[in-house]
């Protein structure tokens, strides 16, 4: 058993796992019980899993647990208090979702994008976002609410 | 006004219930969340009255409509209760959905498949809320007494003209919950529609942006255990041994056995279910388990299965499934022949949410808690394997990230009851993605062989196809062209294989709509004809002098969309570096015209713009009937360019997103504009007519952008060694 300090979403958790190498992603769904943040692929190539980790976009089914510790970690439940981030809002206003789930993960991925580039142009999006897959289809409206998210921040 | 005969006949479903169950609040989550966050909470009703099984009304004029099918991504949790909202004549602000459980007795065909929860389910939404509209109506002329014909309803309210009274629903609801249902109902005139026709957004999106636990993915209860499972890492091998002791003795992990989910007139399907406290140490284990193999059959090759298919499609099919003149004449007499053969590899569905399922398996009753496109079909294969009663398994569906066909079939919730039977526990089963990929349903590998005869006036006289696929052909030989053609000859042919194969988005139609369109295409342009131009010819000789009876389209409606599309496109203007391609199909009970723009950038190709036009009748939801489109054909997009699934030695080769490619971002249309056809009639299911004809468009796009034909999916590692490369 091993234990780790984690702040998510702006509180303190001790969380004991058996393995060393548990993904954050894991301990998020099971541990903490916040299912916001998805599985997917487990290898990095989907972007279901998208969290901030010290405002980085990270994959948390391909980082350990250990990696996480005494990280700011934000994941879609802490994204917002009421659910009025712009991207959320944008989200809404473009009814970006078809099935969902592979929403959360876009949504931090877009928060990201945002935070460290305010203004991104449509390649810019587009690279950005390359990481995080829908097999519903829903890219052209993911471009449209980032964008639309990018006007009302900036 | 039509009037229409109910079902609603029954005293059972007239129940007065009082309020405050969990279920509420999670309704009340989606009205509150749609208003600013800090305007108060909308109140919660002191008292429901349950109006029929479709909807419940509060003593303050919330109602709530129960959304009775699967939803899986294709928005019927929002179309189908707008329906009902629409005849009960409510404003929709003042509407909760909460997604109904299978219940066979008050529902009718609660699946998600084949586009077709709008069509077949539009007679009985509309009667659901007309019937509890009436009943309103009654209790008001009984409270006033007045004669009912005097009463009119808009937006939750009644009201009196003469006597300029007005009563809410909620104010009613109690009276009307008493009321014997009627017979007859009057249904609304298309015209009169306040909510069909507008776009509303999807009820579960701020749930959805929020991260709130709506999948089955999320499902978690007191007591619950987790699973995991191993089958046979190739089709044609069976568990001969296995040794679990490492992996029991590892933490976290309660038992590792065997499972059986075979019915019990048949041959055993054995796997290997491990259960644990967490997902993690589950999949940790399952690396441990040490697993013997045998061959069971043959181990099949991709290789294998192409010269199998080129075999069968050398001969002569001993009964043609069509056969209409005499197309071995008409080919004799052609002046030109042109003959292509397409080709499309096995696709795995790949919905985000890898498959999963609850359930608990308790003394008296079992609870199945999933996604799944199929609940009554899985109720019964759990009833059969544990040998229950129907009446002691409950199913409720969650939101189901993406189905595609996959939850049709529930082998992974029949395994998660066999594991909850055997470890006397709530389990919650849960495929990697490997797991997902390795042990699919796929959309099975084709290959078509099409001919057509031109005479020496470029007239379409002969038209002879070919095709074959894994259990089964993809043709449908009553569908365009048949019809057109004076000589029409199909042949089917069936390779058996011991692989899974299944519906898979527009199954059948999402191979043979890219390949007609494409052959169709390269025809037009042998007879020397503009591809649309040459199409609405062939409908016109549908629409005046068809050959044979069972042509399965209305012509005119397909010639309907690719006139529309001709005209929301500009067919015919040429705009330097951007090249075009059409293509038009006919499925699921919906019509699709596509123009594909391609410009170059370089050595790649961009989607620049895709023009639709569709006719599914009636739009219940624009927004979401829009979704649908651009989503259907992003995903066609994707499958045409990329999808491939390979076998070698019975094995799959792709087994994540690493090697088995899926369209991203960057590789999606700039944009795409859609138009409807306006025309009144009842409505169709928009689920998958996007997706099939796009793949027709895109190579015909390809051709005029590169000069070259392709023939062979996936296109961007093509056959014919042409580099096609989107971004």
């Amino acid at each position: 058993m091993a234990q780790y300090n984690l702040n998510v979403n702006g509180t303190n958790h001790q969380v004991e796992v058996s393995h060393e190498d548990t993904p954050l992603l894991w301990v998020l769904r099971d541990h903490l019980k916040l299912a916001g943040t998805k599985f997917g692929c487990g290898i990095a190539q989907c972007g279901s899993c998208t969290v901030h980790v010290d405002g980085i976009a990270t994959r948390a089914c391909s980082l350990p647990v250990s990696a996480a510790e005494g990280k700011s970690i934000i994941t879609i439940e802490g994204l917002s208090e009421k659910g009025d981030h712009p991207l959320q809002k944008a989200w809404i206003e473009h009814d970006v979702p078809q099935c969902g789930y592979c929403q959360a993960g876009q949504i931090m991925n877009a928060a990201a994008l945002l935070e460290q580039n305010p203004n991104p142009s449509d390649d810019e999006i587009d690279s950005a976002m390359n990481g995080n897959l829908c097999r519903c289809g829903t890219y052209l409206r993911v471009k449209a609410a980032i964008k639309t998210a990018a006007s009302q921040m900036s | 006004m039509t009037l229409i005969n109910t079902t609603f006949k029954r005293r059972s479903f007239l129940k007065v219930s009082a309020a405050s169950t969990g279920g509420l609040v999670i309704g009340f989550n989606w009205l509150t969340s749609c208003t600013p966050a800090d305007q108060p909470v909308s109140e919660v009703p002191d008292e429901w009255f349950d109006i029929n099984a479709f909807l419940k009304i509060g003593d303050n004029g919330i109602v709530t409509i129960y959304s009775p099918n699967p939803e899986i991504g294709q928005n019927v949790k929002t179309a189908m209760p707008m329906i009902v909202a629409e005849e009960l004549d409510v404003d929709w602000e003042m509407v909760s959905v909460e997604q109904a459980p299978l219940d066979s007795e008050n529902y009718s065909r609660q699946v998600a498949g084949g586009s077709q929860s709008i069509r077949r389910g539009w007679n009985g939404l509309r009667m659901a809320g007309a019937t509890a509209r009436r009943m309103l109506l009654e209790a008001a002329a009984k409270e006033w007494n007045v004669p009912i014909e005097e009463l009119t309803t808009d937006m939750g309210m009644i009201y009196h003209k003469s006597s300029e009274r007005s009563i809410s629903y909620g104010e009613v609801a109690s009276l009307a919950a008493g009321i014997t249902p009627p017979e007859q109902v009057d249904l609304k005139d298309p015209g009169q529609f306040k909510i069909i026709g507008t776009p509303r957004k999807n009820v579960d999106g701020p749930k959805i942006v929020m991260g709130e636990p709506l999948f089955g993915l999320d499902v978690d209860r007191e007591g619950m255990l987790y699973a995991g499972i191993i089958h046979a890492p190739a089709f044609g091998m069976k568990m001969k041994s296995f040794n679990a002791e490492s992996a029991k003795a590892m933490p976290g992990i309660r038992d590792v056995f065997v499972i059986n989910t075979a019915p019990p007139d048949r041959d055993p399907y054995e796997q290997i279910a491990v259960v644990g406290n967490s997902t993690w140490e589950v999949f940790k284990a399952k690396s441990s388990v040490e697993v013997e193999w045998e061959k069971a059959g043959d181990l099949e090759n991709t290789g294998g299965h192409f010269d199998s298919m080129d075999d069968l499609l050398g001969s002569r099919a001993q009964e043609p499934s069509r056969n209409d003149g005499n197309a071995e004449k008409a080919f004799e007499n052609a002046a030109k022949v042109i003959e292509r053969t397409y080709t499309a590899p096995f696709l795995a569905h790949n919905t985000m949410e890898p498959m999963n399922f609850f359930a608990d398996v308790r003394q008296n009753e079992v609870e199945l808690l999933g996604p799944i496109q199929t609940p009554q079909r899985l109720r019964s294969q759990v009833a059969t394997l544990l040998g229950r009663d129907e009446s002691t398994v409950s199913v409720m569906m969650t939101r189901q990230g993406g189905g595609f066909g996959r939850r049709l079939y529930g082998n992974f919730g029949v395994e998660a009851a066999a594991i909850s039977d055997i470890i006397k526990a709530p389990v919650k089963l849960v495929y990697t993605r490997e797991d997902d990929m390795t042990q699919g349903t796929y959309r099975p590998a084709y290959r078509v062989v099409y001919r057509a005869a031109l005479d020496a006036s470029n007239n379409l006289i002969g038209f002879h196809i070919k095709g074959t696929g894994i259990h089964g052909s993809p043709v449908f030989e009553n569908r365009f062209p048949a019809g057109t053609v004076e000589n029409y000859l199909v042949e089917n042919f069936r390779l058996d294989s011991n692989i899974t194969t299944g519906a898979w988005r527009a199954p059948r139609s999402n191979f043979i709509a890219g390949a007609e369109q494409s052959f169709l295409d390269e025809v037009a342009e042998a007879a020397g004809k503009d591809p649309i131009d040459f199409r609405l010819e062939l409908f016109e000789r549908a629409m005046s002098n068809p050959i044979g009876e069972n042509n399965d389209y209305d012509a005119s409606r397909y010639a309907g969309v690719l006139k529309l599309v001709k005209e929301k496109s500009d067919w015919g203007t040429e705009t330097p570096g951007v090249f075009r391609g059409v293509s038009a199909y006919y499925c699921h009970n919906s019509y699709v015209a596509q123009v594909l723009d391609l410009v170059r950038e370089g050595d790649d190709l961009r989607i620049k713009k895709v023009t639709c036009a569709v006719d599914c009748g009636i739009v219940v939801n624009p927004e979401g009937a829009l979704n649908q489109i651009e989503g259907g054909l992003t995903d066609g997009i994707g499958h045409a360019m990329y999808g491939a699934l390979t076998f070698n030695e019975g094995k799959p080769e792709q087994d994540n997103f690493h090697t088995y490619r899926l369209i991203r971002h960057g590789e999606a249309p700039v944009e795409i504009d859609t138009h409807f056809v306006q025309n009144g009639i009842d409505p169709t299911g928009l689920g998958e007519p996007g997706l099939p004809p796009i793949s027709g468009a895109l190579a015909n796009a390809i051709y005029q952008a590169t000069g070259n034909r392709l023939y062979s999916q996936p296109f961007a590692n093509n056959n014919e060694g042409v580099k096609v490369n989107l971004i």
